[in-house]
């Protein structure tokens, strides 16, 4: 990363620590919270849809996945600090034992195999009672640090920040690490990657389970910052598309894109809701849709390279 | 022992026999030429070799290893390397991030891997466009990376397909130059050419393959005056 890029980020990361002393109003509080989640969630999903190079529509599982594992675990009394990893564990083994078969598929087929994932696993959770079946799953309302429910928002936030921090830096890591270039060399070419000593399905399937296993983390965090979890609303394709949506117009492949993304696509869809939603016009859905349109437009490769053009003209 | 030793290999593709009861041997510091017309099965015999196919009956060893039924990735990590005829770069990547996916393979890490490919990018001539992507490379240049890309893994035996074709004079000579180079610091060659040059002023020895079976073999005086090669390059000659 050059130097410019290395300020532009921890300044980000500074305001972004100083935002919750400075601006008090819960609805703010909660916009940056929702982009910090989809920023981390498109940066996941990159790992496997950007650096892999196979589009997944099924992410909302492993979000899912953690959510009610979270859930679960705390209605036995198990607290989110053992639920959340366990959640993440839980999400990492699903992905693994659907990565053996589908993973060997390459492009739209892969993706219809995602697609075909999250609506089987609808299904089985609407149909699964024990779980809450239909209705879903609460988390008790308390005010316990251990258990991690809060009464206030302010601790959530906290708790957004530092699992936003550890997604940057564990994707920063992996794709500077041998895994990332044998994930680029598998994206651009998978026999001669193979020809070259990449063994590909083990770094396919790493790619694919650690995505999983930080998507599901964040699903166990919005469960206890939401309350609530149910099939309809964790198991969702248009949350797997927001989440795709994200990495793809900030940047797909790359580590800052998805963050950008998110930071604009989120703020845009609460205040166009909240400036618009109610009028009944669906205007603030229009406005959404033109922003998408509008960046895919000008910015084919994603707003990271906004930064790149400026830096290219200017030299 | 020879270093790569192919016995009675067969590779049918349904009525189609692309390689029949091919048998040959390659010894260690050999450059080995296969010759042959368009579709003789000189890249299918290729394939199966670095596994990319499997030969429907026959054997492979390379250094005693057998190598029918092993991965692509399980033959390269034995130090049997393969170029493709069309470069195969990964295109999004930049020149030396393409060779460092080659030198991740015997390096310990991504810092060594990057020294490595700076390197190799210097032998093969392509020292300074290391930051450019590899898709924006000449033709000439994706050859030179192809070639970069599979020295950087510290090869014992390279297969190499075809790796003159659409280069102009000057570029063959200087590849010849190269390939002498990397042959010095005792790789095993074996080369798939068309461009008889390249062939004439390398190659210890010759197999010639026509219709997926070797027809002649012998150093490249003997080849060029066999008349089974003969035939198969120019056809019979017509009794009146």
């Amino acid at each position: 990363m050059s130097r410019t890029g290395a300020a532009v980020l921890a300044l980000a990361v500074v305001l972004l620590a100083a935002f919750p002393l400075v601006v008090g109003d819960p609805f703010y509080q909660q916009v940056v919270v929702m982009m910090l989640m989809y920023g981390a969630l498109g940066a996941a999903w990159n790992l496997v849809g950007g650096f892999l190079g196979r589009v997944s529509f099924g992410h909302a599982v492993f979000l899912g996945l953690g959510a009610y594992t979270t859930l679960l675990l705390l209605r036995t009394h198990v607290t989110p600090w053992l639920g959340i990893p366990v959640g993440g564990l839980v999400a990492a083994a699903i992905a693994f034992v659907v990565g053996r078969p589908t993973l060997r598929l390459s492009g739209h087929y892969f993706a219809m195999a995602t697609l075909a994932l999250l609506a089987v696993t609808h299904v089985l959770v609407v149909n699964w009672s024990w779980a809450g079946g239909a209705v879903g799953l609460e988390a008790p309302i308390a005010n316990n640090a251990w258990l991690l429910l809060f009464r206030s928002r302010a601790p959530y936030y906290w708790i957004a920040f530092v699992l936003a921090l550890f997604t940057l830096c564990a994707t920063f890591a992996l794709a500077r690490a041998k895994a990332g270039y044998y994930w680029r060399a598998i994206n651009g070419d998978e026999a001669a990657a193979r020809s070259l000593g990449v063994p590909a399905d083990r770094y396919k399937m790493l790619a694919f389970a650690l995505s999983a296993a930080l998507t599901g983390v964040w699903g166990g965090f919005y469960s206890i910052y939401i309350g609530f979890i149910d099939p309809d609303s964790a198991f969702n394709l248009t949350l797997s598309i927001q989440i795709v949506l994200v990495a793809i117009l900030g940047g797909v492949g790359t580590i800052i894109g998805p963050w950008l993304g998110a930071a604009l696509l989120i703020p845009l869809a609460e205040g166009t809701r909240i400036a618009m939603g109610g009028s009944g016009s669906g205007l603030d859905l229009l406005l959404y849709g033109l922003a998408i349109i509008l960046v895919s437009l000008f910015l084919p490769s994603g707003l990271v390279t906004l930064r790149l053009r400026r830096g290219a003209a200017r030299r | 022992m020879a270093l790569l030793d192919v016995r009675q290999l067969t590779r049918r593709f349904g009525g189609v026999v692309a390689n029949r009861d091919v048998t040959f041997g390659v010894d260690a510091g050999e450059i080995v030429a296969i010759i042959g017309p368009n579709g003789a099965g000189k890249t299918t015999l290729f394939n199966c070799l670095a596994g990319h196919d499997a030969p429907t009956s026959g054997s492979v060893r390379f250094d005693g290893a057998e190598l029918v039924g092993r991965t692509p990735e399980a033959i390269a990590t034995l130090g049997l390397m393969r170029t493709f005829q069309v470069p195969r770069s990964f295109a999004a990547m930049t020149v030396q991030e393409n060779v460092m996916v080659g030198a991740l393979l015997r390096q310990p890490g991504v810092a060594a891997a990057a020294r490595e490919a700076r390197r190799v990018l210097e032998a093969v001539g392509l020292g300074d466009r290391g930051m450019a992507r590899a898709g924006a490379l000449s033709v000439a240049g994706q050859k030179r990376l192809e070639l970069a890309r599979v020295l950087a893994t510290s090869p014992r035996l390279l297969l190499l397909d075809e790796v003159a074709g659409g280069l102009n004079p000057t570029e063959t000579l200087e590849l010849v130059e190269m390939l002498r180079g990397i042959h010095a610091r005792g790789v095993t060659l074996v080369i798939v050419e068309h461009v008889l040059e390249v062939v004439m002023r390398l190659a210890h020895r010759i197999l010639v393959l026509d219709f997926g079976q070797l027809i002649a073999s012998g150093t490249p005086e003997e080849v060029v005056r066999h008349p089974a090669v003969i035939e198969a390059y120019l056809g019979r000659k017509r009794r009146a």
